[in-house]
C-alpha cells in the first residue's frame, strides 16, 4: 500500500514499466488501467490480465501469467524417466491421459520401444474419453460465462461418468497415471467395455441437448457471433492450434496429419469453421465430440479382436511381470535395476506431439545417456493461445472478453506447469 | 510448387552459418550461427517450397558443464508439406544477444521470454522481454543446472541438532 511521499515516487517507477506495455493514452488518465483476476471466476484459473480500457472497450490486454509455476520441468530432471509420469498429469488437469500419452510417446521414441495393438488401441479410447472430458468442462463453463447456468449442471454430469471409467483403469478419477512406457499400466477391467458402451449410448443424445440449448439460442448467438475474430493466416502466425485453430479454416489436425497410436487406422472427420469467431469455435468443439465418439466406438470394435499383450516385453525398459519374479532370476535382476536405478536411454533429442483437447501438445525430451533426462520441455497449447489473448481481445467489450477467454478454452495448470 | 530440402536450400544461402547434425529418429536438425537465426527463420519462412509458417515451440537447453553452455530448439512446422524441422543454436552467457524471431512468428514472443526467465538467454529485438512465469523480482534463473532444486534435509538423530539450528520455529 501506498502511504507515504517516497512510497509513491517508488511506485512511480512502475508506472515506467508500463510504458512499453499500455498507450500513452493510459498515463495521462485518458484510459482506465483495471486489474482483472488473478482471482476472478470467468479467468478459468488464476490468470491476472491487465486491461486498458476505454469506456467498456479493451484497449490493450496484457495477460500476466505464473501463479500455478510449480517447476514440473525442472523436477522432472531430478527424477527417472518412469517416475516423472505422475508429474505430466498434473500439468493439463482437465485432460491427464493426453499429458501422459504425449510424455509416453516421446519416451517411446527416444527408446524405439514397440506398444502392442492392444495397448495403442486403448490408448485411443482413453485420448477421446478424455477429450470428451475436458470439452465438457469448457461447455459447461464457456456457458456460464455466457449466462447459461445449466449446461455446466449438465456437462459435469456427464464428464462423471468418464472419471469413473479413469478410476476403474487407473484407480485415480482425475490423477491416472495410467498410461506407461511400452503399453499400459495393467490391462483393461472387465467393466470397461461396458461403461464405454454406456457412454456412446448417452452422449449422442447429450449432445444435442446442449446443441439445442447453445446452437440456435438467439442469445448465445449474439453474444458469441463475430468476437475474438482471428483469420487463417494470423492464427497460425501467432501458433494457434487445435479447434482454435481449426475455427479459422485451417485443415490442421495432428491425428490426420501426423498420425500417432494407431490414429491412422481410424475413420473420422476433421470439422472446421469459416469465420474463426467464438461461436466457430463453438461449432467445432460440438462437431469434434461427435467425432471423438465415432473414433471409440471404432476403437471398441478393434479391441474386441485384440486378445494380445497390454505392455512391451522389452525388458530393459519395462518390468517384468509380478509371476515372473517367482520363477527367474534374471526378471528379479530386471526389476531391481528397473526400480533403483532405471533404464540408460540412447544420447539425443526428440520432439513428440499429440493433438490434445486444447491444440498441440507437445514434449521435448532430451537425454545424455543418464537414467534421468537432461532436459524436459512441454509445448503447451494453453500458454501460447493465452499468449494470443492480446490480439484476440483487443477492440471488443470487457464482457466479451470473457467469452474469448472461455473459447480458446484454456487451463492454468496446462499454462504455467 | 513441389516441397525443397530444407538443408540443401539454407547451405545454398547462408553457406558456413549452417551446420547438420546426423538424423536422429527420422527428425531434422539444422545446427545455426546464433546471429543468423532471425535471417534463416525469414528464409524458412518465406521461401516456397519451404513455407515453414508455424512455430510450434522455442525450448532453452543447458548443457552444463560442456561450453557453448545452453542451446534453444527451434520447433518449426510446414503444414503444406506437412514435416517438421528443428533449428538449433548455441549461446553462452556474455554473447551477444540471440536475435529475436518474435518479427516472423508472433507465437515466439511468450517462448523466448520463457527461454529468458528459465535459462537468462537474452534476446536482441524482442519487443517485451520480461520474466513470464516467475515472479518480477525472482533473483537467478531457475531452469539452469547449477540453481538447486531446493529442498528440506530430513531429520534423523545424527544432525538433529545441526538442522533445527536452521529451522525458523521450534528452536528448543
Amino acid at each position: 500500500m501506498v502511504t507515504s511521499r517516497e512510497q509513491f515516487a517508488a511506485w512511480e517507477g512502475s508506472v515506467e514499466e508500463l510504458k512499453g506495455l499500455v498507450t500513452d493514452r493510459a498515463l495521462t488518465g485518458e484510459t482506465m488501467l483495471l486489474n482483472m483476476g488473478p482471482q476472478h471466476p470467468s479467468t478459468h484459473g488464476v490468470l491476472r490480465l491487465l486491461l486498458e480500457l476505454d469506456g467498456e472497450e479493451v484497449v490493450t490486454c496484457i495477460p500476466d501469467v505464473g501463479y500455478l509455476h510449480t517447476g514440473i520441468e525442472k523436477n522432472m530432471e531430478y527424477k527417472t524417466y518412469e517416475k516423472s509420469i505422475v508429474m505430466t498429469d498434473r500439468m493439463d488437469y482437465l485432460s491427464p491421459m493426453g499429458n501422459n500419452l504425449v510424455y509416453c510417446l516421446a519416451m517411446e521414441k527416444l527408446f524405439e520401444l514397440d506398444v502392442p495393438r492392444r495397448a495403442a488401441i486403448a490408448r485411443v479410447i482413453l485420448a477421446e474419453l478424455t477429450r470428451l472430458a475436458s470439452h465438457m468442462v469448457w461447455l459447461g463453463i464457456h456457458g456460464l460465462d455466457l449466462g447459461v447456468t445449466s449446461t455446466m449442471i449438465y456437462c459435469f454430469r456427464e464428464r462423471e461418468k468418464v472419471l469413473d471409467i479413469y478410476e476403474m483403469c487407473g484407480g485415480q478419477r482425475m490423477m491416472s497415471t495410467y498410461f506407461r512406457p511400452g503399453g499400459l499400466w495393467r490391462d483393461l477391467p472387465d467393466e470397461f467395455v461396458p461403461a464405454v458402451n454406456d457412454i456412446l449410448e448417452d452422449f449422442p443424445r447429450r449432445i444435442d441437448d446442449y446443441e439445442s440449448l447453445l446452437t440456435n439460442n438467439r442469445m448465445f448467438m449474439e453474444r458469441t457471433q463475430g468476437i475474438g475474430f482471428m483469420t487463417a493466416e494470423d492464427a497460425v502466425n501467432y501458433g494457434l492450434s487445435g479447434a482454435t485453430l481449426r475455427a479459422s479454416g485451417v485443415n490442421w489436425d495432428i491425428r490426420k496429419a501426423q498420425p500417432y497410436s494407431l490414429y491412422d487406422e481410424f475413420d473420422f472427420d476433421v470439422p472446421l469453421g469459416q469465420h474463426g469467431d467464438v461461436y466457430d469455435r463453438y461449432l467445432v468443439r460440438m462437431g469434434e465430440m461427435r467425432q471423438s465418439l465415432r473414433i471409440i466406438r471404432q476403437g471398441l470394435d478393434k479391441l474386441a479382436k485384440e486378445k494380445g499383450p497390454f505392455r512391451s516385453d522389452n525388458r530393459k525398459y519395462v518390468p517384468p511381470p509380478r509371476a515372473e519374479l517367482g520363477r527367474s532370476m534374471e526378471a528379479v535382476i530386471h526389476h531391481f535395476k528397473l526400480w533403483t536405478e532405471g533404464f540408460r536411454p540412447p544420447k539425443g533429442e526428440v520432439y513428440a506431439a499429440i493433438e490434445s483437447p486444447r491444440g498441440e501438445l507437445g514434449c521435448f525430451l532430451a537425454s545424455d545417456g543418464s537414467p534421468k533426462p537432461m532436459r524436459v520441455h512441454f509445448r503447451t497449447p494453453s500458454f501460447v493461445h493465452i499468449g494470443a489473448l492480446s490480439e484476440l481481445a483487443k477492440g471488443y467489450m470487457i464482457a466479451d472478453l470473457v467469452a474469448i477467454i472461455g473459447s480458446v478454452d484454456i487451463v492454468l495448470g496446462d499454462c504455467d506447469r | 510448387m513441389s516441397a525443397s530440402d530444407p538443408l540443401g536450400t539454407l547451405k545454398e544461402h547462408f553457406g558456413e552459418a549452417v551446420r547438420e547434425t546426423l538424423p536422429f529418429r527420422g527428425e531434422t536438425t539444422i545446427i545455426v550461427d546464433a546471429q543468423k537465426i532471425a535471417e534463416v527463420g525469414r528464409f524458412l519462412h518465406d521461401t516456397p517450397g519451404l513455407e515453414y509458417k508455424f512455430l510450434s515451440d522455442i525450448t532453452g537447453i543447458d548443457y552444463y558443464p560442456e561450453e557453448p553452455r545452453f542451446g534453444l530448439a527451434y520447433h518449426l512446422l510446414c503444414m503444406r508439406f506437412n514435416r517438421r524441422l528443428r533449428l538449433k543454436v548455441y549461446w553462452s552467457d556474455g554473447d551477444e544477444p540471440v536475435p529475436s524471431v518474435t518479427g516472423i512468428w508472433k507465437s515466439a514472443n511468450w517462448e523466448e521470454r520463457e527461454a529468458y526467465d528459465m535459462y537468462g538467454v537474452e534476446f536482441s529485438g524482442h519487443p517485451d522481454l520480461r520474466r513470464i512465469l516467475m515472479a518480477e523480482d525472482w533473483e537467478g534463473f531457475p531452469g539452469r543446472k547449477d540453481y538447486p532444486l531446493g529442498y528440506e534435509v530430513v531429520q534423523f538423530s545424527f544432525n538433529f541438532d545441526d538442522v533445527n539450528k536452521h529451522k525458523p520455529y521450534a528452536k528448543e
